[in-house]
């Protein structure tokens, strides 16, 4: 088997800084004129993609950026290539007609057998909707390996050593190229993308594509009845000092 | 809640019936009887994992009946135990060392069989690690839009999870036959362990292979009580500036008052403390009756995970942090002050 062939899967979403607000109609959050940037997981994807070049061994044949999402979609796109992505595929899907995370595996499936990619690295979760579903779909799908929540990885040949965060410390897997990993905080640090290279990053191949020419229709399964605000709390008190702060929390009960 | 327009042939027949539209549960009318829920139970070392019951609380509310599911080597033992928690008809039990870490390669294929086999309607899962590794694969098997890390049930296709760190609640009605749901765990708590008694009975093995091996594992020790599941939290940040007054400051008070200890963010990512100690849309999420925490600002992804806390009380030096703004009691001050005195106060109580 030659180098690796890594696909990495990003979505653009809703800034990680930015306060959603629910619309009006309590249909959805408010996302015109909302600063959007690359899902912070998938970030940690990417970088892990280019360090793994950088380490040589194995080689890295090449690295390819997807995203199934708005035109603007490219924007985190032409991001990653900045990062080091060598080229990109973008599925034009109207903001309407969202795909589900069940409907991105399956276009992932057909995304890894056109490119012929054995090493899907996706981000542990996108900060919009927090299923934490696309990684491990599209490895049930591809039947493949999956190690999700890394946060070491490892590649010897075709043997993959992943360490991943669990509830009270982290494990140790290992596994057989080819497979579908996701990333956890803990993986890297993603690098900015410097200003030659966000140039160089705009003549970089990208591909555009629609679900059709993947042969899909992915109807959703899950309707939006509707979108609300969570309760606010009640703004509390603020004490003077710790005796007032233990005689508060007594009156409120907690102690 | 019956406002929306109703697609199953099972809720037109319920309207029929003019099922009382209140939030007792379903099971007193003879169609509820449909609806099946299989409860996926997280076992380690021949012991039952009890915040994993939350799936049969999810359960309990849909109404219906509601079956356990088990697996890896010794289980037999864990499905009797599983047996006496209040609610469950049937505990289905799989001994295999092979499903003992539940590696998902080979546990998803164990429970869709199982899955189709027991013709279940619904299926609920922790949102737990275990959880969120397995069910999409089994999702993605049986062709299901999974709804992740719900905290409400609306009716037998509708249900609630926050979505946006936790910034809006959305309500979503599946079309699937097959529900494959995870729980959060805070919100459907663990029935009582004691007074059941459902049958126990082994379950079918597809016996699939499993190409990945599970090396080793390294769980932080403690002895504190569990951070998901404790009544109480004491939580530390970058306040706290060291790993060594960390160390020096927190395990006092979380032990004056009983606690579990958490951390924000910024405190793991500098090494103060583990990474399973986090609390935020990444690490964990808790709702204990106290949430005290000191030296965290209150970014919205740490908001995520604490917000539903009974009482949360804070104290950071810097009177605009915006953990104020959901604190019900706020102590501006040094925490270095005021944590010791905090501690002491507490413990000559």
């Amino acid at each position: 088997m030659s180098g690796l062939r890594i696909l990495v899967p990003v979505k653009r979403v809703i800034d990680y800084a930015v306060k959603p607000r629910v619309n009006r109609a309590q249909t959805a959050v408010e996302t015109a004129n909302v600063k959007h940037s690359m899902n912070p997981f998938d970030e940690l994807s990417i970088e892990e993609a280019v360090r793994l070049r950088e380490r040589k061994s194995p080689p890295v044949d090449e690295i390819v950026v997807f995203s199934a999402g708005p035109p603007k979609a490219q924007d985190v796109l032409r991001t990653a290539m900045g990062m080091g992505a060598d080229r990109g595929i973008h599925v034009v899907v109207e903001e309407k007609q969202a795909l589900e995370p069940l409907g991105v595996a399956k276009l992932l499936q057909k995304v890894v057998a056109e490119q012929k990619s054995n090493l899907v690295i996706l981000g542990k979760q996108s900060i919009d909707d927090d299923a934490a579903q696309t990684g491990q779909m599209l490895a049930g799908l591809l039947n493949w390996p999956q190690a999700t929540q890394a946060s070491k990885v490892q590649v010897e040949g075709e043997v993959v050593t992943v360490v991943r965060e669990v509830d009270g410390g982290v494990e140790t897997l290992k596994a057989k190229l080819p497979m579908v990993i996701t990333t956890d905080l803990r993986l890297n640090e993603p690098r900015y993308a410097t200003l030659p290279n966000i140039m160089k990053a705009k003549k970089k191949p990208l591909e555009k594509k629609t679900l059709s020419d993947y042969g899909l229709d992915v109807p959703p399964r899950l309707k939006t009845i509707k979108v609300t605000e969570p309760p606010p709390r009640q703004g509390g008190v603020k004490v003077d000092d710790v005796d007032g702060m233990i005689s508060k929390l007594k009156e409120l009960g907690a102690l | 809640m019956f406002s929306v327009a109703r697609t199953s042939v099972l809720r037109q027949a319920r309207t029929q019936l003019q099922f009382s539209p209140s939030t007792a549960p379903l099971q007193h009318s003879a169609l509820a009887r449909l609806l099946s829920t299989l409860a996926v139970l997280e076992q380690k070392d021949g012991k039952l994992n009890v915040s994993s019951l939350a799936a049969v609380t999810a359960g309990v509310k849909l109404g219906g009946s509601i079956t356990a599911f088990v697996a890896g080597s010794g289980v037999k033992a864990v499905a009797e135990d599983a047996a006496k928690a209040k609610g469950i008809e049937k505990v289905i039990y799989v001994e295999n060392g092979a499903y003992e870490k539940g590696l998902p390669e080979n546990y998803a294929p164990l429970l869709v069989e199982n899955i189709k086999k027991g013709g279940y309607t619904h299926i609920f899962a922790g949102h737990s690690a275990f959880g969120k590794n397995l069910m999409p694969r089994v999702a993605a098997l049986l062709d299901s839009q999974q709804i992740s890390d719900i905290t409400e049930i609306e009716s037998e296709d509708t249900f609630v999870r926050p979505i946006y760190a936790g910034n809006a609640i959305m309500t979503v009605q599946s079309s699937d036959s097959t529900k494959i749901i995870t729980v959060r765990g805070t919100a459907f708590p663990a029935p009582e362990t004691e007074g059941g008694s459902a049958t126990v009975e082994e379950g079918v093995d597809p016996k699939a292979e499993c190409p990945t091996e599970w090396i080793a594992e390294d769980l932080a020790q403690s002895d504190r009580p569990d951070l998901s599941s404790a009544e109480k939290v004491v939580s530390g940040g970058r306040g706290l500036k060291s790993k060594e007054e960390f160390d020096r400051l927190m395990p006092p008070l979380a032990d004056a008052l009983g606690a579990a200890i958490g951390a924000s963010r910024a405190a793991v990512d500098s090494g103060f403390a583990d990474n399973s100690l986090q609390v935020g849309q990444t690490g964990k999420n808790v709702a204990p009756q106290l949430y005290l925490c000191a030296g965290i600002s209150g970014a919205i992804q740490h908001l995520a995970g604490m917000k539903d806390s009974k009482v949360i009380a804070a104290i950071n030096k810097d009177p605009e942090a915006p953990i104020f703004q959901v604190a019900d009691v706020g102590l501006v001050g040094d925490l270095f002050e005021k944590v010791p005195e905090l501690t002491q106060k507490l413990k000559s109580q």
